[in-house]
């Protein structure tokens, strides 16, 4: 150490000296916002630091849209009007059905007693972008906390469920998709009624039913729609078609492939159902005994089973 | 080495071209991509220019910070990006002297490891926190990175141009 000669320009404390607090201080933050959740203010303040770039960059797209929108010729836009008019003549009368079977339904619940399902707000929102991360499947939405997005709301296209939304910030938020390997969401068979929980696969845009016994009945071209029993998916809505059936005997599950029915990596508009019902309080004892997740999901079914 | 190229004397870097140069990288990260597993990391190597023509200037701060907006806006843990590019500015800065003596396609044979080295961090810490592990798609984008290395040097270096080059034809 006393060879090396006296420095002639300032600069500071050595590269290695900084690299070492750059990086205790990055694994600390990492610690705090893996384990203990304690860095959601500072997320929040950088992603508002984040927006306008987001919203720049989206710009150009949407501008180009918008004057591709402008060119198009009067006879394409005659045929997509006329063949608007059959479709909503079509939904108008469907809509209808709804409403009446919908009232009816509404005072056979009275009758019999039952909770009255509440209907939920919807917000329309557009898909910003996709996450720059090949681990988890996200994008993030242009609505946020001051559009009363709620963390937990259920997102659809037109023809189903997208995802989730897992995190609000003030202007946008995340919603994590359908296919994500840690999303995972309650499904009934239409055929026949039968429960289980479809989780994502992940890169293959696929997602699967877990943990169904090898002997259940699930057929290919079956559809799965929510069940609606773990109060943040509204019951009914469609979620994907069985597309494979794997049975192995030595495999006490069966490998259920599903393909969604959403474009859940392709759909640029999409509408989120905020207001989910209030859900009975967690009976405590059960979910001290089980594990925290796992035991607070049996102890949810658990109060809404007693509940009916 | 190019000993018998021309050596242009460079005019000092501006402040601003700093600034827009990091604010295009982060336009550049939150376009709409269709497929982001193709798309390199702008930021990461914009970083490495700065860090590799200009250490008095940019160094681990600038990359530490600018790794957490990157992490807030692409809405991943707190830290990742963070982690990365202060290691991305380390190197870039540790090997600045050497670099800048190779012609932009040697550079980017040496910006190819660094950027590789930096999507590992990342990967590391997924890993930690229970991600599987991705798969060889994601050595794609640090590649395209390195392969873009020249472009970016070229636009980069071009405020910093003099314009006798044109007059002294």
């Amino acid at each position: 150490m006393e060879h090396t000669p006296p420095p002639f320009f300032k600069r500071g404390p050595a590269p290695v000296v900084r690299l070492a607090f750059f990086a205790s201080l990055s694994l600390a933050l990492l610690v705090l916002d893996a384990r203990f959740g304690y860095v959601e203010g500072l997320r929040d303040g950088l992603a508002l630091a984040a927006y306008p770039f987001q919203k720049i960059a989206t710009a150009p797209v949407a501008i180009a849209r918008r004057t591709a929108e402008f060119f198009v010729s009067q006879e394409k836009l005659q045929a997509e009007n006329s063949t608007l008019r059959a479709e909503l003549l079509d939904t108008a009368r469907d809509a209808q059905r709804y409403e009446t079977a919908a009232s009816e339904l509404a005072q056979l619940r009275r009758l019999s007693e039952m909770r009255v399902r509440l209907e939920r707000r919807t917000i329309p929102a557009e898909v910003l972008y996709s996450g720059r991360d090949p681990y988890d499947y996200k994008v993030i939405l242009d609505k946020g906390s001051q559009h009363a997005v709620a963390a937990g709301s259920p997102v659809i296209d037109a023809d189903g469920i997208v995802g989730q939304v897992t995190r609000v910030h003030t202007l946008v938020s995340e919603v994590t998709l359908l296919t994500d390997k840690a999303q995972a969401i309650p499904v009934q068979v239409t055929r026949n009624g039968l429960r289980a929980v479809a989780f994502g696969a992940g890169a293959s845009g696929t997602i699967e039913l877990r943990f169904l016994p090898a002997n259940a009945d699930v057929r290919n071209g079956d559809r799965l729609v929510t069940s609606g029993i773990d109060g943040s998916y509204p019951p009914g809505l469609a979620v994907a078609l069985v597309v494979h059936v794997e049975r192995d005997a030595a495999e006490a599950f069966a490998r259920v492939i599903c393909e969604p029915v959403a474009g859940v990596e392709r759909s640029r508009y999409v509408l989120v159902l905020s207001g989910g019902e209030a859900l009975p309080a967690y009976p405590t004892a059960d979910t001290e005994r089980g594990s925290m997740r796992g035991g607070s999901r049996r102890a949810r079914r658990g109060s809404k089973r007693g509940a009916r | 080495m190019a000993p018998d190229k021309p050596q242009h004397i460079l005019l000092p870097v501006r402040m601003s071209t700093i600034i827009t140069s990091f604010a295009a990288a982060l336009l550049l990260m939150f376009l709409p991509w269709n497929d982001v597993r193709l798309v390199p990391d702008f930021v990461a190597v914009v970083l490495v220019f700065w860090c590799v023509h200009q250490p008095r200037l940019v160094g681990l701060g600038v990359g530490w910070l600018i790794g957490l907006v990157a992490d807030a806006g692409n809405g991943v843990l707190l830290g990742q990006h963070a982690l990365a590019y202060a290691l991305l500015a380390f190197f870039a800065i540790t090997l600045s002297r050497r670099i800048l003596w190779f012609s932009p396609w040697y550079q980017a044979l040496h910006v190819a490891p660094m950027l590789i080295f930096a999507e590992a961090v990342v990967m590391l810490v997924r890993l930690a926190t229970g991600a599987p592990l991705p798969g060889w798609s994601i050595l794609v984008a640090p590649l395209v990175g390195a392969a873009l290395w020249p472009l970016v040097a070229w636009l980069l270096l071009l405020p910093q141009r003099r314009a006798l080059e044109a007059g002294s034809l």
